[in-house]
């Protein structure tokens, strides 16, 4: 039951994203910063960790996630370091996962040319 | 050379050939996609891959513009030296394709810029200049480029973005005309020259919405002005107007009195199959290019047509034009190409 709720949970967050692009008429990179946003203001209202553990990957998969991941961050430094927190929380959180975007970017130009 | 400039100026849009301005020859050179569709055994090269033998895909599209060139050159038993003026265009900044090619062939270059009517704008004024005698044979040739044009104008091909039905694939392709006077080639005998339209429409993946009625205006203002009408054409196609803007052009027409459905096609929709995953259709500068100066000029050659007009249709939007929210100004040149007689 829990890969259905994750599966329907994710794919609606998809929808969203998929509906900024059809009808919103956004550019792709307008649509990922509103979802990150959307995560971040989701995490502020406290609801995103309910809906990690009422949908699981559903929701720690999309990039929604990502905006939790840089709330958490910022709010666990602030409240050990103050404001200078906020600003090295939201890298020290989410540093595992854009340093691996940028190394396995890096590996897959080095092996692949695009074909067009 | 015995008539006066005054039968040259049918209007302010249209221009008349009496000269016996003719096609000497014509040469295409295309990408993979393009050589397995339907026309694709009547182009001169065919390209198994993107990048055309070079290590960048700009360097792929001068690739083909040369052998285009070269290849035209070599059709009508010319040297570049034999040609006076080079009239050519692309799609990429500063026209650097053209820029490129024409250092190579070392011919007198007038560089031009209209989107994808570029095939038609650089023919119609190649025989402008033949017919009034400033050159005694000129060439015209454009280029595209499916990966640069998508750098160019939306995305990276690498970056993956969605693309919506609407959407069209630009053809990979350079076509090039010689164009003289003598002979028994196709002749040229009239073009009309587009204004630029605007209905405001602002999606860069929905170009046949919005070049439709630029279309529309200039073979309404060819029709008036030569006194003919679409069924005194045996084909008449647009450049890339593709699935959604090939009814949007006829309905424009079947309200303003002219019935095309018997005579018209669109290069767009010519230069793939259904089967091809191509969206609408294909674009591009190549699209009316590759198409005319292979199957049509054939056709006229053996005539199997005998008139046939060209209407090439270019959306005018930068970039920065549209992502800044500007709607797409558009544009359209036709050329009449004529066969018969010596």
């Amino acid at each position: 039951m829990e890969y259905v709720i994750a599966f329907v949970v994710g794919g609606l967050i998809c929808v969203i994203g998929q509906l900024l692009l059809d009808v919103g008429k956004l550019t792709p990179a307008h649509v990922m910063s509103t979802l990150v946003v959307a995560g971040v203001a989701l995490d502020f209202i406290g609801v995103y960790d309910k809906l990690i553990d009422f949908a699981g990957a559903g929701v720690t998969v999309p990039i929604t996630s990502f905006g939790h991941s840089l709330y958490h961050g910022a709010i666990s430094e602030a409240e050990q370091h103050g404001l200078i927190g906020i600003v090295t929380g939201i890298f020290e959180v989410t540093s595992a996962g854009i340093s691996a975007a940028i190394a396995f970017g890096f590996l897959a130009s080095l092996v692949f040319k695009p074909k067009g | 050379m015995n008539n006066r400039p005054s039968d040259f100026r049918v209007s302010r849009q249209t221009w008349h050939f009496p000269n016996d301005v003719r096609i000497l020859s014509t040469a295409t050179a295309v990408g993979p996609k393009e050589g397995e569709g339907p026309l694709g055994a009547l182009f001169d090269k065919v390209y198994d891959d993107m990048y055309a033998g070079q290590d960048s895909w700009e360097n792929a599209e001068r690739q083909l513009l040369e052998d285009a060139v070269n290849l035209a050159l070599k059709k009508a038993n010319v040297t570049g030296q034999e040609i006076d003026v080079f009239f050519a265009g692309d799609l990429l900044n500063q026209n650097i394709t053209t820029n490129f090619t024409a250092e190579k062939v070392s011919i007198p270059l007038m560089g031009m810029y209209g989107a994808c009517s570029t095939s038609m704008l650089t023919l119609a004024n190649a025989a402008a200049q033949v017919n009034s005698g400033y050159a005694n044979k000129a060439l015209a040739a454009c280029s595209s480029h499916n990966a640069t044009a998508e750098r160019q104008y939306r995305y990276p091909t690498e970056y993956g973005g969605q693309k919506p039905p609407s959407a069209q694939w630009t053809v990979t392709g350079a076509g090039a005309a010689v164009v003289g006077t003598g002979g028994s080639g196709p002749r040229i005998t009239y073009a009309t020259i587009g204004k630029v339209v605007d209905m405001g429409i602002k999606d860069p993946f929905d170009m046949g919405s919005a070049m439709a009625p630029a279309a529309a205006s200039t073979l309404q203002a060819h029709f008036s002005d030569t006194g003919r009408s679409p069924n005194d054409y045996d084909l008449i196609v647009t450049g890339d107007l593709a699935a959604v803007g090939f009814p949007i052009l006829k309905d424009l027409m079947k309200t303003d009195g002219y019935d095309m459905d018997r005579v018209y096609n669109d290069c767009g929709l010519m230069v793939y199959s259904a089967d091809q995953d191509v969206f609408a259709g294909g674009s591009g500068c190549a699209s009316s290019a590759v198409v005319t100066y292979s199957y049509l000029v054939d056709q006229v050659k053996r005539g199997q047509l005998k008139k046939v007009l060209v209407c090439a249709t270019g959306a005018l939007l930068s970039p920065v034009s549209y992502q800044q929210g500007n709607s797409i100004p558009c544009i359209a040149h036709a050329v009449a190409i004529e066969g018969g007689g010596s």
